[in-house]
């Protein structure tokens, strides 16, 4: 390194004084660092979700498709069932705001009837997973070893059958009905969220807080409950939100083999299969059921990311 | 000293969501021919940018270099086109990496990766390709180097993978090597070995080596000069003797009390530097460790002080090296 | 390795018996077992089926001899078509299921993986934003519906292709846009996210700095490495494809499985309806299988963790 001939430091070095270079105390440094406030974890998350757009426009729409769901058949003269034959296949207009079908139906009312049911038969199956799924998965992962091993095999081997199959079978063998089409859905698809369950519970259980609480004598229940499950939320809220699009979308295509909910209930998928063999003719009546599954969808998908971004920010990118 | 490699006035931002991160602001160093230098510092102060800018390695966007120059055997590594720099990087500059368990590509077969580099910059056969490679693995001191050739890098422990990292590195007889972190993500025991291992290829090729890292113990037993950075700036220069022995900026000398020595008293307690380092989006405009500094004085919160060379090797920028500071303080 | 094949060998296996043993006492458990007494079978036919399933025996026996059936490759025969065995009925119409399935499998692969690799290489920019709205709407819209609209606007109003039929090579192209909407979005979501994890690794920065060029280390190293959760993906992917063919076939007339087991189910046609279970459920398991394999192939880090394990 070249030696340059400044000994001494140069910068404004004419206009110091000697009050320049008094110690200054602690309390009177100004970059005194103030603190972030913290934040809970799940205020943190909150936050982030909060701030990401897209995320906060599906959950938007979520909330408006369910309260339309919930209020729309209410707020139109005509119901779901009553057929009029003078009427059939009528295009949109002030009376039928979405037109009629080949029954005379108003399309209105029936289009949120559909995704009432479709969001039930959604919601229902994604929650009897979770519940089956937490469960399962608890005790695969809180337990571990031997019990562990022959569960998974168990849930493996399930897994590999196709469940589409399992779930036609059924339902050609049990007529279906809304209760018999929202087993049917479940009968495999818990696999998956045991699976998540399992990871989360087994990462965790090795976790100091965990260790601790167990040595202060905290039976396996409080373990499992208390400490475990909560912190392994994300990740099953994460999947809850993104297997309720997979079961409306498993039921629609039910319903295109005719093993849906039967007439004259309808879900979305109904709707839209039982206006394929007409459709060009009357595109209204695939085009407001097959518009709001897909926007329903979307919603749902775009808010499950946008929740998974949130819970677990290292994933993000 | 003939010098190799001169970095002079460089300034390196990110831009990030809340505005400009300026990351290294204005640091000038030189690293002579056969010589290791360590540049010292906590996370943040600048020196993995500063290594990675001179490979230019550094992905832009985000980063990008504001001014400054890298000269290399009497070139600017700052003004080559990307194809050039291909050129250089592996042949005349290798780099190891922090963590040997993520440095290597999991999927390709640890021979591969070694002659990759020879392929492409000594135009070799495959052949003579892994001659080289085998040797190289033989001389980082991996056992059985032929059929280790042949395995995937998930069958070496970490400390092997980073011998491997050095055998990747130095396969080209480059005449610089940059080791970011090179012992960080390894056990204490590997770490002295990883330490020998670069000592002993240095000796053999008489490679430049900078070492980067924040662990003053590697640096003690390894450098021949030290570069301390914070906050994006070169705070104090010397040789190993000057730092440990007489380090003048209060920032050196917190790293050195933070640091556990085998002849300490147990009543001695150790000092942690309290505070963290500023935020460097907007840099303060006085010295940037005034704020944690002990000895800080009126003038550090309005002016960054410049540096004070007290030998020809011995550089400190802090204002207690000002002739006015030392009259107040013993008066 | 052998090990590691031989069990998942086995257990699809046993995934298989369990699928074909629930398909055989499901069908028990309709009420007026279809086999005993269904008005409409025509006499022969009921002959032919106490014959071939021994349905005077007891349940255990007819099992016995549904397995053995069945390993030989005969599904029996069909309740509503009069004298069409089941397992010619598949081979006859699967063939073009299975034309059509794979082209759409590829298509699926090229297009999903190279607009992945497009959005993760021009990350936070226009391509990438486009690619993942359409990945986003690929997966939000069902394939029927994508199939219909296909249907509307260039066959209908455009007159491009044929609205029904499936004969020449024109005909392929809608059916298969239909079909692997979905598989393109999933995918190409799923090549997006791991090129990125791999943009952003260490050993990424290793291959810079040995001083490789850039299209080596996104060849060599990049979409090596990126593209292996996409293997992961086939055996769902697999699925995906059949169960759309299932409705896509419908919509544009083609006479495949797809269509066989549509017309088999609103027909309540039980034996049929069995046969072609267990055929995609072969499929299916079959994919999945090779899914297993194939990620031993290409991912060395595997055949470690099952040796330690074995």
């Amino acid at each position: 390194m070249s030696v340059k001939n400044e000994l001494i430091p140069q910068a404004s070095a004419a206009n110091l004084t000697p009050e320049d270079f008094r110690q200054i105390g602690v309390d009177e440094k100004q970059s005194e660092v103030i603190q972030r406030e913290s934040l809970s974890a799940w205020r943190d998350s909150w936050e982030r979700l909060r701030s990401n757009k897209l995320a906060m426009a599906g959950l938007i729409v979520m909330a408006l498709v369910v309260i339309m769901a919930f209020i729309g058949p209410m707020i139109s003269k005509f119901d779901y069932q009553t057929n009029d034959l003078m009427n059939t296949n009528k295009p949109p207009n002030s009376v039928h705001w979405f037109g009629t079908d080949d029954l005379g139906r108003d399309m209105f009312v029936r289009t949120w009837m559909g995704a009432r049911i479709s969001l039930v038969v959604g919601l229902a199956a994604a929650l009897i997973d979770v519940m089956i799924g937490v469960i399962y998965g608890g005790i695969m992962g809180y337990f571990g070893g031997r019990v562990d091993e022959i569960m998974n095999k168990f849930a493996e081997i399930l897994y590999s059958i196709p469940y589409l199959l399992v779930t036609i079978l059924l339902l050609v063998v049990f007529e279906p009905s809304l209760g018999t089409i929202i087993l049917a859905l479940t009968i495999t698809g818990w696999i998956n969220m045991s699976w998540i369950v399992r990871g989360e519970i087994m990462q965790l259980k090795n976790r100091e807080y965990v260790l601790a609480s167990r040595s202060m004598g905290a039976g396996s229940g409080r373990l499992l409950f208390r400490h475990l499950l909560p912190n392994a939320m994300g990740p099953i809220i994460v999947t809850l939100t993104l297997s309720v699009p997979n079961a409306i979308f498993s039921e629609a295509f039910l319903s295109y083999l005719g093993l849906g909910v039967q007439e004259p209930v309808a879900s979305l998928g109904s709707m839209i299969s039982s206006s394929l063999s007409g459709w060009m003719l009357y595109p209204w009546r695939m085009l407001f059921p097959a518009l709001l599954i897909s926007l329903t969808m979307l919603a749902f998908n775009i808010f499950g990311d946008g929740l998974r971004d949130a819970l677990d920010p290292k994933l993000k990118k | 000293m003939e010098s190799i490699l001169e970095v002079k006035d460089l300034h390196v931002s990110f831009s990030v969501r809340g505005g400009e991160v300026k990351a290294v602001r204005g640091v000038n160093f030189t690293v002579g021919k056969g010589e290791t230098v360590a540049i010292v510092g906590e996370s943040g102060s600048g020196k993995s940018v500063t290594a990675q800018t001179i490979m230019r390695l550094i992905p832009s966007p985000p980063s990008k270099i504001k001014q400054g120059q890298v000269i290399f055997n009497g070139e600017d590594l700052l003004s080559k086109t990307n194809k050039q720099m291909e050129a250089i990087r592996g042949k005349d500059i290798g780099m190891i990496f922090q963590d040997p368990m993520t440095s290597l590509n999991p999927t390709i077969k640890v021979g591969k990766q070694i002659t990759e580099g020879l392929i492409k910059h000594q135009n070799l056969s495959f052949a003579e390709a892994k001659t080289r490679g085998v040797e190289m693995l033989k001389l980082v001191g991996i056992k059985n180097a032929e059929a280790r050739f042949n395995q995937y890098p998930h069958e070496f422990s970490g400390g092997m993978r980073q011998r491997v990292m050095i055998a990747i590195a130095l396969a080209c007889r480059p005449s610089l090597l940059i080791a970011d972190e090179p012992t960080t993500a390894l056990d204490v025991t590997i770490q002295a070995q990883i330490i020998n291992v670069m000592k002993d290829m240095q000796e053999r090729f008489g490679t430049s080596i900078i070492m980067i890292t924040h662990d003053l113990g590697v640096v003690a037993g390894m450098a021949d000069r030290v570069i301390v950075m914070y906050a994006g700036e070169v705070v104090e220069t010397g040789t190993s003797m000057e730092i440990f022995k007489n380090p003048q900026h209060p920032y050196t000398r917190g790293l050195l009390r933070s640091l556990p020595r085998i002849d300490q008293r147990k009543d001695e307690p150790l000092v942690p530097i309290i505070g963290t380092p500023p935020d460097l989006i907007k840099p303060p405009v006085g010295c940037p460790f005034a704020a944690r500094c002990d000895h800080a004085m009126k003038v550090c919160e309005r002016i960054d002080p410049d540096p004070t060379h007290l030998s020809d090797t011995h550089m400190s920028r802090c204002w207690l090296q000002h002739p006015m500071a030392q009259e107040v303080q013993s008066s | 390795m052998v090990r590691y094949i031989t069990s998942k060998f086995l257990y699809m296996l046993v995934s298989l018996l369990i699928l074909i043993t629930a398909t055989f006492f499901l069908m028990k458990a309709i009420p007026g077992n279809p086999f005993m007494s269904e008005k409409q079978v025509p006499p022969q036919i009921r002959e032919r089926l106490m014959e071939q399933y021994g349905l005077d025996k007891p349940v255990i026996v007819q099992y016995g001899q549904y397995l053995k059936n069945i390993a030989q490759g005969d599904f029996g025969i069909s309740m509503k078509m009069q004298n069409k065995e089941v397992t010619g009925l598949i081979t006859d119409t699967f063939g073009a299921s299975l034309k059509l399935g794979l082209v759409a499998i590829v298509v699926s692969l090229v297009v999903g993986v190279l607009l992945g690799l497009l959005a993760a290489l021009y990350h936070r920019r226009l391509i990438d934003n486009v690619a993942m709205v359409l990945a986003v709407l690929g997966i939000a819209v069902p394939s029927f519906v994508v199939a219909s609209m296909l249907q509307f606007v260039f066959a209908q109003k455009a007159g491009i292709f044929n609205v029904m039929g499936f004969n020449g090579p024109l005909d392929y192209v809608l059916p298969v846009a239909a079909l692997a909407a979905q598989p393109i979005a999933f995918i190409a979501r799923l090549t997006r996210s791991s090129m990125l994890e791999v943009l952003h690794a260490d050993y990424i920065k290793t291959a810079r700095a040995k001083g490789l060029n850039w299209m080596t280390i996104l060849f060599r190293h990049v979409v090596r490495n990126g593209i292996l959760p996409v293997i992961t993906y086939l055996g769902p992917m697999t699925a995906n494809i059949i169960t759309g063919s299932v409705v896509i076939e419908q919509i544009f007339g083609i006479g495949g499985l797809g269509k066989v087991f549509v017309s088999s189910i609103s027909n309540r046609d039980y034996t049929l309806i069995m046969g072609v279970t267990i055929f995609y459920g072969v499929i299916l398991m079959l994919a999945r299988f090779l899914t297993d394999i194939a990620y031993v192939f290409v991912d060395p880090r595997i055949k470690l963790t099952n040796r330690k394990e074995g």
